[in-house]
């Protein structure tokens, strides 16, 4: 280790400068400085780059529209790395050093919950752009995602509306899968329908043949997906090729697989097959068709959108909007002007609930087209009313209890 | 029952599986003695040459040159200077490994690509798809190669020589450097065949090479470092361990079982299945 060892000290300046160059004298009175924190590297960039793209391309748009309150807002971005304890030191990083009125970050539920102490402690604001498992409600946070009652409650409401009675459970080994599954269960308890089996496998997991044999041996109507990043593609791939399911005769609902996911699984895998959203690239609304052509413009013409850019993208937006309501960007009178703020955003019209900080939404149920992009055959019909601990279902009762 | 009895052929692919990917492994890390934890982004690097040329079948012969010079480079460049020093060969792989995701990040984007499978490997025989039946001929043709290579050529007892024996074999007028190359080449070549075959059923995305990276250690160094036959058994029993305990419990299990069985046969044969008496590699 003698000879290393300047090596490493060579490796740790060079760092420390370039984590010194990004920290710029405290902003201009005509700029906001906002930070986006999400994973540029490691096993989550491959979702997390694309909501920092839509973040930065809202920032562009907001200030070529003439800024907010007159001020130009100035991105801090910094990489959460997939690694649960950097997202909470670039977090205090951005709060602390960079003094950024909010932030905008996070994707997986366990980075959300390492900044989560940070945002309390500060008393700062994360703007956190993902679908997740509920059962949260911090006052420092605001969900532009879906809560389970805006994604995976409409998602059974579907398969049981299609005669689905017997589902089997397939998750990776984490808190959002876990969590689901256990509202899955309670719901099916009370609906009449049968759960045939519940499987996880670790995060980054490849090898799905016995998993195939145990699901096409229970012979379930339907499989509920939850699983995560790269497996996805291993279990369709091997789920496809074991020939014995198809779309029609058991289909496998999904709610972690957007328009991105489906090129690297392959559409031939998946074409056919439901997911669970609030937005697709095909939403029929003017805003959508904006974000859309903005985004392809920006990003190229080969680029599509998902639900957690969108949430992204909004999230930019309803910060906005609450800091002109304000006339303010300190974090209390934002989290006081918030409350009941409502914009046409391209999943349709979205609007910020006081009590819990998540949003109102519309749930939608699409199916993967050979196209790659996905078709809406379902939607709620109006935005749900979010419902993190589940109060509004008697089913449900008992299960936040667990947490 | 039926589902009992589906295990068999599903483990027995698993360890075709396993077998391939740590084929390559067998001679950088088995013969050599070089933690090489690049080896993963050698298999990344066979399964980006797939989406490359789009076609499984040309991509074999094309990945094996392109990793394998890869993996010359790799070792004239900067392996061959840590010689003797594993701790720091170890830290050196692993951060040409974190470079090498990286850059395939660059060139090809964060997310998963497509490699289309050619039409006649889709369907299969009961619980083996054709694609697996594949994978199982290709890790076949691949020992039955490896075997030949080292028993039958000049070059292959030359490596061996090397291996049991550095000084004498140097004395005897074998140019060890030159063997030292071929035989990373020949490794990390493996690696990428065994990643156009993994298009068939993974993800082919910058983070491929993390996923098989620990499995293909595990199969090494239960079969004895350098040992092909080892290998072979290690990979298949591996395989038939996993797909029945995680049959019997599930997938995060059944790693813990495989592990922990893997723990225990170490305590008892620290050397692995067969051991190779030989001298360290100075």
């Amino acid at each position: 280790m003698r000879f290393s060892r300047p090596i490493v000290c060579a490796v740790l300046l060079s760092a420390l400068t370039a984590c010194g160059s990004g920290a710029e004298p405290a902003a201009g009175s005509n700029e906001i400085k906002v930070g986006l924190l999400h994973s540029l590297s490691g096993t989550m960039a491959i979702s997390e780059v694309t909501v920092r793209d839509a973040e930065l391309l809202a920032i562009e748009e907001i200030n070529k529209a003439g800024g907010v309150l007159g001020k130009k807002l100035v991105p801090v971005v910094e990489d959460g790395a997939s690694d649960w304890p950097t997202f909470a030191e670039k977090a205090t990083k951005l709060i602390r050093q960079d003094k950024v009125a909010t932030v905008f970050g996070g994707w997986t539920s366990a980075s959300r919950k390492a900044m989560l102490p940070v945002f309390e402690r500060y008393k700062a604001l994360l703007w956190y752009p993902v679908q997740y498992e509920g059962l949260e409600s911090s006052p420092y946070i605001f969900y532009t995602g879906a809560t389970t009652n805006q994604q995976i409650i409409p998602g059974l409401d579907y398969l049981k509306e299609q005669g689905k009675k017997k589902v089997f459970l397939v998750g990776s080994d984490y808190v959002f899968p876990r969590t689901a599954n256990k509202i899955i269960k309670a719901y099916a308890a009370a609906n009449g329908m049968e759960i045939l089996g519940e499987e996880y496998t670790p995060l980054g997991h490849t090898e799905y043949s016995t998993l195939v044999n145990k699901v096409v041996q229970a012979r379930p109507d339907a499989v509920f997906n939850t699983l995560n990043g790269d497996s996805n593609v291993a279990f369709f791939k091997q789920l496809k090729s074991a020939g014995a399911a198809s779309a029609e005769n058991m289909p496998v609902l999904s709610v972690s697989i957007a328009e991105e996911e489906v090129t690297g699984i392959g559409v031939d895998n998946i074409a056919g097959q439901p997911v669970a959203w609030n937005y697709y690239q095909t939403t029929d609304t003017p805003a959508n068709a904006a974000f859309v052509k903005a985004y392809k413009a920006k990003y190229g013409q080969d680029k599509v959108t998902s639900d957690p850019m969108e949430a992204g993208y909004n999230a930019v937006y309803l910060w906005a909007e609450a800091v002109k309501k304000a006339g303010s960007t300190e974090v209390e009178p934002v989290r006081k002007a918030a409350p009941g703020i409502a914009l046409e955003r391209p999943e349709g019209l979205v609007t910020i609930d006081g009590e819990t900080q998540h949003m109102y939404k519309t749930a939608r149920i699409g199916i993967v087209q050979p196209d790659g992009l996905i078709k809406q055959v379902w939607d709620s019909g109006k935005p749900i009313k979010p419902d993190p601990y589940l109060k509004g279902y008697p089913w449900a009762a008992g299960l936040s209890a667990g947490q | 029952m039926q589902a009992f009895v589906n295990q068999l052929p599903i483990g027995l692919s698993i360890g075709a599986v396993l077998l391939l990917i740590a084929l390559g492994l067998t001679f950088t890390f088995g013969q050599m003695g070089v933690i090489n934890m690049a080896h993963g982004e050698f298999i990344m690097a066979g399964a980006y040459t797939a989406f490359l040329l789009g076609d499984l079948v040309l991509a074999l012969p094309v990945a094996f040159l392109i990793a394998g010079l890869m993996g010359l480079v790799l070792e004239r460049a900067a392996i061959r200077h840590f010689y003797g020093r594993p701790l720091d060969t170890l830290l050196l792989t692993w951060g040409v490994s974190l470079v090498l995701q990286q850059l395939a990040r660059d060139l090809f984007g964060a997310p998963n690509v497509q490699v289309p499978a050619p039409s006649w490997l889709s369907g299969g025989l009961g619980m083996l798809p054709y694609n697996r039946l594949f994978i199982m001929g290709l890790a076949v043709a691949g020992v039955v190669a490896v075997w030949a290579y080292l028993t039958r050529t000049g070059l292959g007892r030359r490596t061996q020589a090397v291996v049991q024996n550095r000084q004498l074999a140097a004395t005897s007028g074998i140019d060890t450097g030159r063997v030292d190359m071929l035989t990373f080449f020949i490794g990390s070549a493996l690696a990428g065949v065994a990643g156009v075959a993994l298009t068939l059923i993974g993800p082919v995305g910058p983070a491929l090479g993390t996923y098989y990276i620990v499995d293909a250690f595990l199969v090494v160094v239960a079969g004895g470092l350098g040992q092909l036959r080892g290998a072979v058994l290690a990979a298949i029993g591996l395989g038939l361990l996993n797909s029945y305990a995680e049959f019997w419990s599930d997938a995060s299990l059944a790693k813990v079982v495989v592990l922990a069985v893997l723990i225990a046969f170490l305590q008892v044969r620290p050397q692995g299945l067969f051991v190779l008496r030989s001298r360290v590699l100075t």
